[in-house]
C-alpha cells in the first residue's frame, strides 16, 4: 500500500491486472446496454405505430372500395320524365316523384329474384341511377345494365367477412359482382347506411372549425406574443400573465368544453353543435400554445438585430414588423401548426358542445350543426352495424393523412424560413 | 455608411429584408384586424339570430337505444320533404336527453327527446316548471333488454330471482358476496359472475332496474310487493340498487364494446337492447329469462319478461315554430309499421292498437296527460 501523502512518480496503469480488465468490461457492457435500451425505445415506439398504421390501412382500405352489382335496367314504360324536367333545376324531384326508387328495386327483383331482389341493393342503388340518368337522359329510352352499389351485408361478404345466407347470396351472383373505388365516401355526409356513409361531411365541418379557430387564436396569440416580449415592463403582473398562460396550455381538454358550453353556448347563446362554437372553443384551447411557441421564436431573435434597427432610426413597431416578426415567423408558424393539429384530433371539448350529432348534410355556413372528423370516428365506432367498422377505420386514415399533411407544412416551413444564428 | 448597416441587419436573415418574407408579414398584419373583425361580426350575428330566435333544423337528442331509428328518421325525412334542412340529432342517454328537452321552450332547446323509458312524473314536473308542459307521448315500438353470452359460452338460462340474487346491491338485506352463478342457484354453472352492462345515466339501466330487479326482488321477497306503489324511493334502495364491487361492469353507453367484451371473454354476460342481440348474432346469443329466449315474436308478443316501450316525445309549442317537425313525426308511424325500414334496423313493432293511439296522437297533436305518468 502506498502512503497517501509521500508523492510517489504516478505509475502508468497497467491495464492487464484482472481487476482493471474487469472494470473495463463493466464498462463496455454499461455502454452496450445502455445503446440497447435506447434502440429498443425506439423498436418499442416504432412496431407500436407500426401495428398502428398496419391494422388501421388492413382494416381500413377496404372502406374505400365499394361493390357494385351490375343491375339490367330497363326504364321505358316505369319513368315518365320529360326532357325539359330533367334539364331543370328540379329534376331530383322530378325523378323522385316518377317513381325511380321503386322501378330499381323492382328491376332487381326481375334480374336476382333467388338472391333476394331489392335487398341486395344499397339504400342509395338509386341515387346511383338517377345520378347517371342525369348525366345520360338516354338511359330512360333503352335497357342498360348499371353498376349500382349492394346492401351492406352482401358488400361485406364480398370483403370476406358475412354470414352464411349473405355468403351464399354472393357465390350465386358471381360474376355480377365488382369491387370499384367507393366515390361516394369522399363527396358524402354521414348516413344510417353504412354503403353510403361519407366523410366529406366530417372534414368539411373540421376545416370550416379550424378555420374559426386559425381566424381567432393566429391573430390574437400572436399579437400577445409580440407584446409581452416587446413591449410589455417586467413586472409581477406579466409575470403573473406568464404563469397563467404557461398553466392554461396544461388544462385538460374538457375543461375548455364546459368553458365554451357555459361561456358560448349559455351566455351568448350560439347554435349548440355549429361549427363556429367548435372553432372558438378550440381557439381558447390553442392560443396559450401559439402564444408560447411565439415568445420562444421572438426571444430567439438575437438582440443584436433590434439594436441595429434602432440605431438607424426605426420605430419600434417598425423593428417588430421589418424585422422581429420576419424572423420569429418560421417559429411562430410551427408552434401554429402544432397546436392546430392537436385541435384537429380533439374530441372531447367538441362532445361537450353538442358537436356529436348524426347530421346528414354537410355544413353550409360555420353557425350550421357540423361534426368533427374524431367525432364522426367515435359516432361511427358505436355503431351496430359491422359495415361501420371498415368505415370507422378509413375514417381514421383520412384524419391520420390531414394531419400527416399539416404537420409536413410545418417541417416544410421550418426548412424553407429557419434562420440559424451564427 | 447607414445604408451599409442596414444590409448588414438584412443579411443576417439569409433573406432580403424588403424580400417576401417581409411583404407577407405586413399583409398578415393587415389581414389581422380583418380576421378578427370577422370573428367578432360572426359572434353578434349569433348572438341575435342563435339562441332565442328561430331555428330552421329539428333538433333531437336522448337515448343511444333509439337514436339508430331516429337517424333513419332523419334520412328519410331529408329524402322526401325537398328543400328541408338536416335535422341534428345527439344520442346523450335518455337522462341527459331529457334533462336538455326540459331546460325551456324556444329555439335553444331541442325539439324531441328519444326515450327508452317513459317519462317519470319528477321529470314532468321539471319540465312542466320550465314551461314544457305540453308534450305529445309518442310510443314508437318495443326493445327488449336481452342478456347475452359468447357463441362459445356456458349455455346460461336465468330467471329475474337469479339475477336479483347476483347483481342487487343488497339481497335479502344483506350485502352481496356471491362470487359464482352457482351461489346463487346451484343449477347454474361454477363460473365468476361478471356482467357487462349500461351506465345509470341509460335508459337501458333504468329497464333492467325496473323490468328485473324489480321483478326478481319480489320473488325473492315477498315482503317488497306493493311497494313499488307505497313508497318508490324506498323501493328503489331497497331492490334497484347494483352491486359496485366488480361483478357488475359498468361498460359506457358503446354497447359495441360490450359485444366484444364477450367475444373474448366467453363466461361474462353482457346487457343491452335487443337491436345489438340481432345485428352480432353471429358472435353472441340471447339469455332466456323464465325460459324465454329473446326473440322478436317474444318481445312483441310481451312473453320476455325485459320488454319495455320505446319513446319519443315531443314538444307541442314546436310544432308550428319549428319547420317540417310535424312531417317529421309522421315520418316515424310511416317507417315504425312490421317490416318497415325500423325494424329492419332492430326495432320491434307495438302492437297495431299502440301503434293506431301513437299516430292518433301525432294527428291530433294531443298532449300528455301528466296522470298517467308514475
Amino acid at each position: 500500500m502506498n502512503k497517501r501523502a509521500a508523492p510517489v512518480a504516478r505509475q502508468p496503469t497497467d491495464w492487464q491486472t484482472p481487476a482493471m480488465q474487469r472494470h473495463v468490461r463493466r464498462r463496455y457492457a454499461a455502454e452496450r446496454r445502455f445503446r440497447l435500451l435506447g434502440l429498443a425505445a425506439v423498436c418499442a415506439s416504432a412496431a407500436f405505430l407500426f401495428y398502428l398504421l398496419a391494422t388501421m390501412i388492413a382494416q381500413g382500405a377496404s372502406g374505400f372500395t365499394e361493390t357494385r352489382l351490375a343491375l339490367p335496367l330497363d326504364l321505358r314504360g316505369h319513368v315518365t320524365v320529360t326532357r325539359a324536367q330533367l334539364n331543370g333545376a328540379a329534376a331530383d324531384l322530378a325523378l323522385a316523384g316518377a317513381g325511380l326508387e321503386n322501378a330499381v328495386d323492382a328491376a332487381a327483383d326481375r334480374a336476382f329474384p333467388a338472391q333476394g331482389g331489392e335487398a341486395l341493393l344499397s339504400d342509395g342503388a338509386w341515387l346511383r341511377v338517377r345520378d347517371a340518368i342525369k348525366r345520360h337522359p338516354r338511359l330512360l329510352a333503352t335497357p342498360v345494365t348499371i353498376p349500382v352499389p349492394v346492401a351492406t351485408d352482401i358488400d361485406m361478404a364480398y370483403k370476406g367477412i358475412g354470414t352464411p345466407e349473405s355468403e351464399a347470396a354472393v357465390a350465386a351472383l358471381g360474376t355480377h359482382l365488382s369491387r370499384g373505388l367507393n366515390v361516394s365516401f369522399f363527396t358524402g355526409a354521414d348516413a344510417t347506411d353504412p354503403t353510403r356513409a361519407g366523410i366529406w361531411g366530417a372534414l368539411k365541418g373540421s376545416l370550416l372549425t379550424m378555420l374559426v379557430t386559425l381566424a381567432l387564436a393566429f391573430p390574437i396569440g400572436v399579437l400577445s406574443a409580440l407584446y409581452l416580449e416587446e413591449y410589455a415592463p417586467r413586472n409581477r403582473w406579466t409575470d403573473l400573465i406568464e404563469v397563467s398562460i404557461n398553466n392554461l396550455a396544461a388544462v385538460p381538454s374538457i375543461i375548455f368544453g364546459l368553458l365554451g358550453l357555459a361561456v358560448f353556448l349559455g351566455t351568448f347563446h350560439m347554435p349548440r353543435s355549429g361549427a363556429i362554437v367548435g372553432g372558438l372553443t378550440l381557439a381558447l384551447m390553442t392560443m396559450p400554445v401559439i402564444v408560447i411557441a411565439g415568445r420562444n421564436a421572438i426571444t430567439a431573435v438575437p438582440p443584436s438585430i433590434r439594436d441595429a434597427a434602432r440605431a438607424l432610426g426605426a420605430s419600434p413597431i417598425q423593428v417588430v414588423f421589418h424585422h422581429v416578426l420576419p424572423l420569429a415567423l418560421p417559429g411562430i408558424l410551427t408552434g401554429t401548426i402544432i397546436g392546430m393539429a392537436r385541435a384537429l384530433g380533439e374530441t372531447a371539448p367538441l362532445l361537450m358542445i353538442g358537436m356529436r350529432a348524426f347530421i346528414a348534410a354537410p355544413p353550409g355556413r360555420l353557425t350550421d350543426p357540423a361534426t368533427v372528423l374524431p367525432v364522426q370516428i367515435f359516432l361511427w365506432s358505436d355503431d351496430v352495424q359491422t359495415g361501420f367498422v371498415e368505415k370507422t377505420s378509413a375514417a381514421i386514415i383520412v384524419l391520420l393523412v390531414v394531419l400527416l399533411a399539416m404537420n409536413g407544412l410545418a417541417i416544410y416551413l421550418r426548412n424553407r424560413f429557419e434562420t440559424r444564428w451564427k | 455608411m447607414s445604408h451599409g448597416a442596414l444590409d448588414e441587419g438584412c443579411r443576417v436573415g439569409e433573406r432580403p429584408c424588403g424580400g417576401s418574407m417581409s411583404r407577407f408579414v405586413q399583409a398578415l398584419a393587415a389581414m389581422l384586424p380583418l380576421a378578427l373583425a370577422c370573428g367578432l361580426a360572426a359572434c353578434v350575428d349569433q348572438a341575435a339570430g342563435g339562441g332565442a330566435g328561430a331555428r330552421d333544423q329539428i333538433r333531437a337528442v336522448g337515448s343511444s337505444t333509439i337514436y339508430p331509428f331516429t337517424t333513419i328518421v332523419a334520412e328519410r325525412f331529408l329524402a322526401t320533404v325537398p328543400h328541408a334542412r338536416p335535422p341534428v340529432i345527439e344520442s346523450t342517454g335518455t337522462g341527459a336527453g331529457i334533462r336538455l328537452f326540459c331546460a325551456g321552450v324556444g329555439a335553444a332547446h331541442p325539439d324531441l327527446v328519444d326515450a327508452s323509458r317513459r317519462l317519470r312524473r319528477g321529470e314532468y314536473a321539471e319540465c312542466a316548471r320550465h314551461g314544457v308542459d305540453q308534450i305529445l307521448e309518442v310510443q314508437i315500438g318495443i326493445d327488449g333488454i336481452a342478456f347475452a353470452e359468447a357463441l362459445q359460452g356456458p349455455g346460461m338460462a336465468l330467471t329475474p330471482a337469479d339475477i336479483y340474487r347476483a347483481l342487487a346491491a343488497a339481497p335479502l338485506g344483506r350485502r352481496n358476496t356471491a362470487r359464482l352463478w352457482r351461489d346463487v342457484n346451484p343449477a347454474l354453472p361454477a363460473i365468476p359472475i361478471q356482467v357487462y352492462g349500461p351506465p345509470a345515466t341509460s335508459g337501458t339501466r333504468d329497464a333492467l332496474a325496473e323490468l328485473i330487479l324489480a321483478k326478481g326482488c319480489e320473488a325473492v321477497e315477498p315482503d317488497t310487493l306493493g311497494m313499488h306503489q307505497r313508497d318508490p324511493n324506498a323501493f328503489a334502495t331497497r331492490c334497484q340498487r347494483l352491486r359496485e364491487d366488480g361483478a357488475y361492469v359498468d361498460a359506457g353507453e358503446n354497447d359495441n364494446l360490450i359485444v366484444q367484451k364477450l367475444r373474448s371473454n366467453p363466461n361474462a354476460l353482457g346487457i343491452f337492447g335487443y337491436g345489438y342481440l340481432e345485428q352480432n348474432a353471429g358472435v353472441v346469443r340471447g339469455i332466456p329469462l323464465s325460459g324465454v329466449a329473446p326473440t322478436y315474436a317474444t318481445i312483441a308478443s310481451g312473453a320476455y319478461p325485459g320488454a319495455r316501450p320505446l319513446f319519443v316525445y315531443a314538444k307541442k309549442a314546436h310544432l308550428r315554430a319549428i319547420p317540417g317537425l310535424r312531417a317529421f313525426l309522421r315520418q316515424y308511424s310511416a317507417l315504425w309499421s312490421a317490416g318497415g325500414p325500423l325494424v329492419k334496423r332492430g326495432l320491434i313493432a307495438a302492437p297495431p292498437a299502440v301503434q293506431r293511439r301513437a299516430a292518433a296522437i301525432i294527428a291530433h297533436e294531443v298532449a300528455l296527460d301528466p296522470r298517467v305518468l308514475h
